[in-house]
């Protein structure tokens, strides 16, 4: 509770501070309020970075991120199953610059100073920050499979960072001869996107049903549940009968090791499954930038303040997205960008000397069970000094019986692709 | 039914404003604008949306009571606005529509 206290009052006061500074500094241009900087340009950055601008003009951004676009792992289960192209998926950063006046630099953030409030970039350059908002997602953890390593991934793909590695799994599902078996391997918790993986599984099951269907489906998880469970098992045995088999924890789902060279996953208890596609999801931690820079814990996580997302480790970093611990909610896009509308206000509120407001994010996950099979789940949360959590009677999955059950799946396979487009035009648009 | 998430919604209000009893910087509820912020991710900017799911701009704060307190009670259908309209207690409702209204 004091932790929560005092990083609030340190919040203030140095942004206090920072204001005092800049109104001294000789500037050509009208000066800037204060100086955010803005590491990582997917659902929380972006949406950081923008609604920054949208709070107050006064405030300069910049997002350091080293892509031209970005392709968002939402809609890229439908590229992988042939439903969508990556350019459906990919959004540039010219509304971002050019409508909200944000700078973007294009190179990677290599280094941060929590003392000196500075960023390093891989092309030399120093930013100053007064606030820095941190959004760098994922990495994957080379080596946490035995063998599965970054160069294992051009043969066995993760497909977990939207980009080449969805088109290669792509490819490889188009060049498969019917009957053979995609293996999939699933991680335990927490990694991103906790539908993914069965989401996934649903569109290449969708692809293979009618281009491939003397093919099958091995889905080996590290788990013994998993999100939205009962509705994708009641979708595949509506749309795939037979054509999937998920091997839970319990009955030695868990991949521990890969022989890529050979297309071999290697169970816990030594089952070796010799298949003709590799989809291996291995597990997660926070981008490599919030590590580097000593905010993330044992585990690989961000810890932070449950009513800011300040940085546990250090002052002045907010920490959103899938790189932090935010309770509750899950590592989505839908989350990330509800925690940096909220991180952006809240940052824009103490440097107008506004008092902190009590947090509510949300989420929202459709997942496509089949071309026209929505399922979702949602929740409300809020913060409390132990953490965040989902609000108790709200939220919750798609009902599993719904009167007219057709007309229900066919609304939520609608609103799948319509939140998609709502989040990524309030994003990128 | 309908009063559990009241219920749950006002015991964390409490928790919440305890975090920040010791300072005298309580936090100050949570205002119209940011409880608004959660609608747009799915109705699209300003209440625009692109695609398949129902825009909400132009609509009357009177209208969004409406609409949002029947979707917390079940008396309108719904795929997935009765989940989300639980979530929120009568007065956030209230702030959710003023802000909402002001979206043309």
């Amino acid at each position: 509770m004091s932790r929560t206290n005092l990083s609030r009052r340190g919040f203030t006061g140095s942004l206090l501070a920072a204001t005092a500074l800049s109104a001294c500094a000789v500037q050509p241009e009208a000066p800037a309020k204060a100086r955010v900087v803005v590491i990582g340009g997917g659902f929380g950055g972006t949406t950081a970075a923008k609604f920054l601008r949208l709070e107050d003009p006064g405030i300069a951004v910049t997002l350091v991120e080293p892509k031209s676009a970005f392709s968002t792992c939402p809609g890229s289960n439908y590229v992988i199953g042939g439903l969508s192209k990556m350019s459906d998926i990919t959004h540039g950063y010219a509304a971002l610059t050019g409508v909200h006046g944000v700078r973007h630099v294009r190179e990677m953030a290599v280094a941060v100073d929590p003392v000196a409030k500075t960023v390093r970039t891989s092309g030399g350059q120093t930013l100053a920050y007064d606030r820095l908002v941190m959004s760098p997602g994922i990495d994957l953890r080379w080596g946490a499979i035995a063998g599965y390593d970054e160069a294992a991934s051009a043969r066995m793909p993760h497909a977990w960072q939207a980009g080449p590695q969805t088109e290669l799994l792509r490819r490889q599902l188009e060049a498969m001869p019917d009957g053979g078996v995609v293996a999939l391997a699933i991680p335990g918790m927490p990694y991103r996107c906790p539908p993914g993986p069965y989401e996934r599984i649903s569109m290449i099951a969708n692809y293979l049903k009618t281009a491939k269907p003397r093919s099958k489906i091995l889905a080996l998880d590290a788990k013994d549940a998993f999100s939205k469970q009962p509705l994708f098992q009641d979708g595949w045995a509506a749309l795939y009968p037979g054509l999937i088999e998920w091997v839970p924890l319990g009955k030695d789902g868990k991949v521990v090791e890969v022989v890529s060279g050979e297309m071999t996953l290697v169970s816990d208890f030594g089952q070796r499954h010799k298949v003709a596609v590799a989809n291996v999801i291995p597990p997660q931690f926070a981008g490599k930038i919030a590590r580097d820079a000593g905010l993330a814990d044992q585990a690989g996580w961000c810890p932070v303040d449950p009513f800011t997302f300040e940085s546990r480790q250090a002052k002045n970093i907010h920490v959103i997205g899938d790189a932090s611990i935010a309770g509750a909610m899950p590592k989505s896009g839908f989350a990330a960008s509800s925690q940096a509308k909220f991180v952006a206000r809240a940052i824009a509120a103490a440097i107008n000397g506004r008092p902190a407001e009590a947090p509510v994010f949300a989420n929202t996950c459709y997942s496509l069970v089949g071309p026209d099979y929505g399922i979702s789940v949602a929740d409300i949360y809020r913060s409390t000094p132990q953490g965040i959590v989902a609000v108790q009677g709200a939220g919750g999955v798609s009902p599993r019986t719904p009167a007219d059950a057709a007309a229900f799946r066919h609304l939520e396979a609608m609103y799948t692709h319509g939140w998609y487009a709502s989040a990524t035009k309030e994003i990128w648009g | 039914m309908t009063q559990l998430p009241r219920l749950a919604s006002a015991a964390l209000l409490v928790l919440a404003a305890c975090a920040g009893q010791a300072s005298a910087q309580a936090l100050a509820p949570t205002s119209g604008r940011t409880l608004a912020a959660t609608c747009t991710g799915c109705h699209g900017p300003g209440g625009h949306s692109p695609g398949e799911i129902p825009s909400i701009y132009g609509k009357t704060e009177t209208q969004i009571v409406q609409a949002l307190t029947e979707f917390r009670s079940d008396r309108r259908p719904a795929t997935m606005m009765n989940r989300h309209a639980k979530g929120f207690t009568e007065a956030e409702i209230a702030a959710i529509a003023k802000e909402v209204a002001t979206w043309r």
